[in-house]
């Protein structure tokens, strides 16, 4: 049995036990075979001592169980980490901040509790996927749209609280600002509701965001303090049609003008939908780039994985997993996944050729190939964003040249007044740490508030490099 | 009433025997189609826009159907190892996504057409 930091043996084995109690014993998984379910499949760490890992898993099925599970773990002071479909690949996946927490897994809690289509919102719980919203709104006829950020099997729930977004209009496409109301519950196991849905009855509560007083819902975000059990979004009408057209400029200065032209088209709302730059010149390579290696002859993994994996290939008929992918002598570390790097640069033709200029630098310092010009996109509103996809491997060396990588753009960025949007465990000290303004004020200030509202630290310890007192250390 | 015990044991037997060497059975099949239909279809599944099935066309060039429920040569513990190991940028799926029993229902879903 694995042991969470800093508990006996004694107390994990009764909390679990009171666990097994809250949920049902099914749904607390202790296993190794289980709890490797809950690796990060992206981890930039895989394999290594300090890969991030769970020390149990624990499934509740509503919010009276999420509340069990929280005021017992807030008993045995027992590190607890939630996930809401666990698929934010790239960003962290279902494995704890904190390695050894226990994964509070929120899955099994996929009810759409209301859609309407007359005012156009739904409120969901933390399991639902977009797969799911789609589906029920399409089995019911509902001329409405959901935002759906590629692939369909994360949730509005932990996509919004992560900060992602999608693709449709301006104030859809940013899932945080497309929220109206949640439910909480606390690290004493206290259930919150904001905005509205304070008021007992409320007829608004996704209707009418701020409620009365301040609007803590941002708090909420990218941080530790409750576990969000239902959150209320707002849905696009079906629109009856639509007009898309493309701009096309010569020469690559048009680049600054023509930033400037449709900036002006989206702040004054004569387009709505969301813009995309290309150039003839920049490709997807992908999947010639795969076709290329199964020509010769590659296939994914130079050896069985684990035992398990291996035991399965060798039994007649098992099939042969390195038939799969593309491991071989051309290419010995397949590509397993990958890490964002997300900077947030201004909304400027300017700012996109400085940052090529900075990202390349990183590029040339590490002995990489070029990252050859590439164009932002245009998720945020009145800033651009760039999200560089650093590739993971299995391969331990080449995982920390792409973590010595990623360190270091993270440092030319900041150097130049450019932050991270969002970025995976492995990152999230090391960028809070940028937002460094008046000595860390901001992080203190978060730091304030965890020990305020989350006083044992129970709640997704370390997460966005918000650590609770007894494990936080000396800013640098 | 010894016979009848043994012809019990024989009924019986020929049962376990039956579902032994039977095509799988259709509720479980029906359930599998469902399991990939939410699960598998997004990746897997027939049809453009699909990444897994585009990867898998590029790599038999039609030398085997390139979604997974045309195929007739998958196995169950193969397709247990993919869903609980994951390949390249196919992750891991929990058994709060996939339980035990769907991934059973799943294979029998996936093997239906099987030669047997």
């Amino acid at each position: 049995m694995r042991i969470p930091p800093g508990l006996t043996s004694k107390d994990f084995s009764d909390a679990l036990g009171e666990f097994a109690a809250a949920v049902g014993k099914e749904w607390v998984f202790t296993s190794d075979e289980d709890l490797a379910l809950y690796r990060d499949a992206y981890s930039p760490m895989w394999g290594e001592p300090g890969e991030l890992i769970a020390s149990a898993a624990v499934a509740p099925d509503g919010v009276e169980q999420v509340q069990k599970v929280v005021r017992i773990a807030n008993h045995y002071k027992i590190p607890i980490y939630p996930v809401s479909t666990g698929k934010n690949l790239g960003y962290g996946g279902s494995a704890p901040v904190y390695s050894g927490s226990v994964v509070l897994d929120l899955k099994r809690m996929n009810r759409i509790l209301e859609v309407n289509e007359r005012n156009a919102y739904a409120l969901v719980e933390p399991g639902v996927s977009y797969f799911d919203l789609y589906r029920y709104i399409q089995e019911k006829g509902l001329k409405l749209w959901v935002d759906v950020p590629d692939p369909g099997w994360g949730s509005p729930i932990g996509n919004s609280l992560d900060r992602g977004g999608g693709y449709l209009m301006a104030e859809y496409r940013n899932h945080f600002d497309s929220h109206c109301g949640m439910e909480v519950v606390l690290a004493n196991g206290e259930i919150l509701r904001t905005g509205m849905g304070a008021l007992p009855g409320a007829k608004t509560w996704q209707q009418y965001k701020t409620g009365f007083g301040p609007w803590i819902d941002g708090i909420f975000s990218q941080s530790n303090f409750g576990v969000v059990t239902k959150m209320g979004f707002w849905l696009m009408p079906e629109p009856d049609a639509y007009l898309s057209g493309i701009v096309h400029v010569p020469k690559r200065d048009d680049l600054i003008p023509l930033v400037d032209t449709l900036n002006y088209l989206e702040n004054t709302r004569v387009t709505n939908g969301m813009p995309d730059l290309a150039s003839p010149l920049l490709g997807i390579p992908m999947l010639a780039d795969f076709e290329g290696l199964f020509e010769k002859g590659s296939s994914p993994f130079a050896a069985p994985r684990d035992p398990e994996v291996a035991a399965v290939s060798a039994k007649p008929g098992g099939g042969s997993p390195e038939e799969i992918g593309a491991r071989g002598p051309t290419n010995p570390n397949p590509t397993s996944g990958h890490m964002w790097f997300s900077p947030i640069i201004p909304r400027t033709g300017e700012a996109i050729f400085a940052a090529n200029r900075v990202f390349s630098q990183a590029a040339q310092e590490f002995g990489l190939p070029s990252l050859g010009f590439s164009l932002p996109s245009c998720y945020w509103e009145r800033a651009f964003i760039y999200i560089f996809a650093l590739p993971v491997t299995r391969d331990a060396e080449f995982n920390k040249r792409n973590r010595a990588v990623f360190q270091r753009m993270i440092q030319l960025a900041a150097e130049r007044g450019w932050g991270e949007y969002r970025t995976a465990p492995a990152y999230q000290d090391a960028i809070m740490n940028t937002y460094s303004y008046n000595n860390h004020a901001l992080l203190r200030f978060h730091e304030l508030l965890k020990d305020a509202v989350d006083p044992n630290g129970i709640l997704s310890a370390g997460r966005y490099g918000i650590w609770p007192k007894h494990l936080r250390k000396a800013k640098p | 009433m010894k016979n009848a015990r043994v012809a019990l044991i024989v009924v019986l037997s020929m049962i376990f025997a039956a579902q032994a060497f039977a095509a799988p059975d259709e509720s479980a099949v029906e359930k599998g189609q469902k399991v990939y239909q939410k699960w598998c279809f997004p990746c897997h599944g027939t049809g453009s826009g699909k990444p897994a099935t585009d990867l898998l066309a590029a790599r038999d060039k039609g030398s085997r159907p390139a979604a997974l429920e045309e195929r007739t040569d998958l196995s169950a513990p193969l397709i247990k190892m993919f869903v609980r190991h994951g390949v390249m940028f196919m992750p891991t799926f929990r058994k709060t996504e996939i339980s035990d029993a769907d991934l059973d229902a799943l294979s029998a879903y996936l093997t239906r057409n099987n030669k047997r």
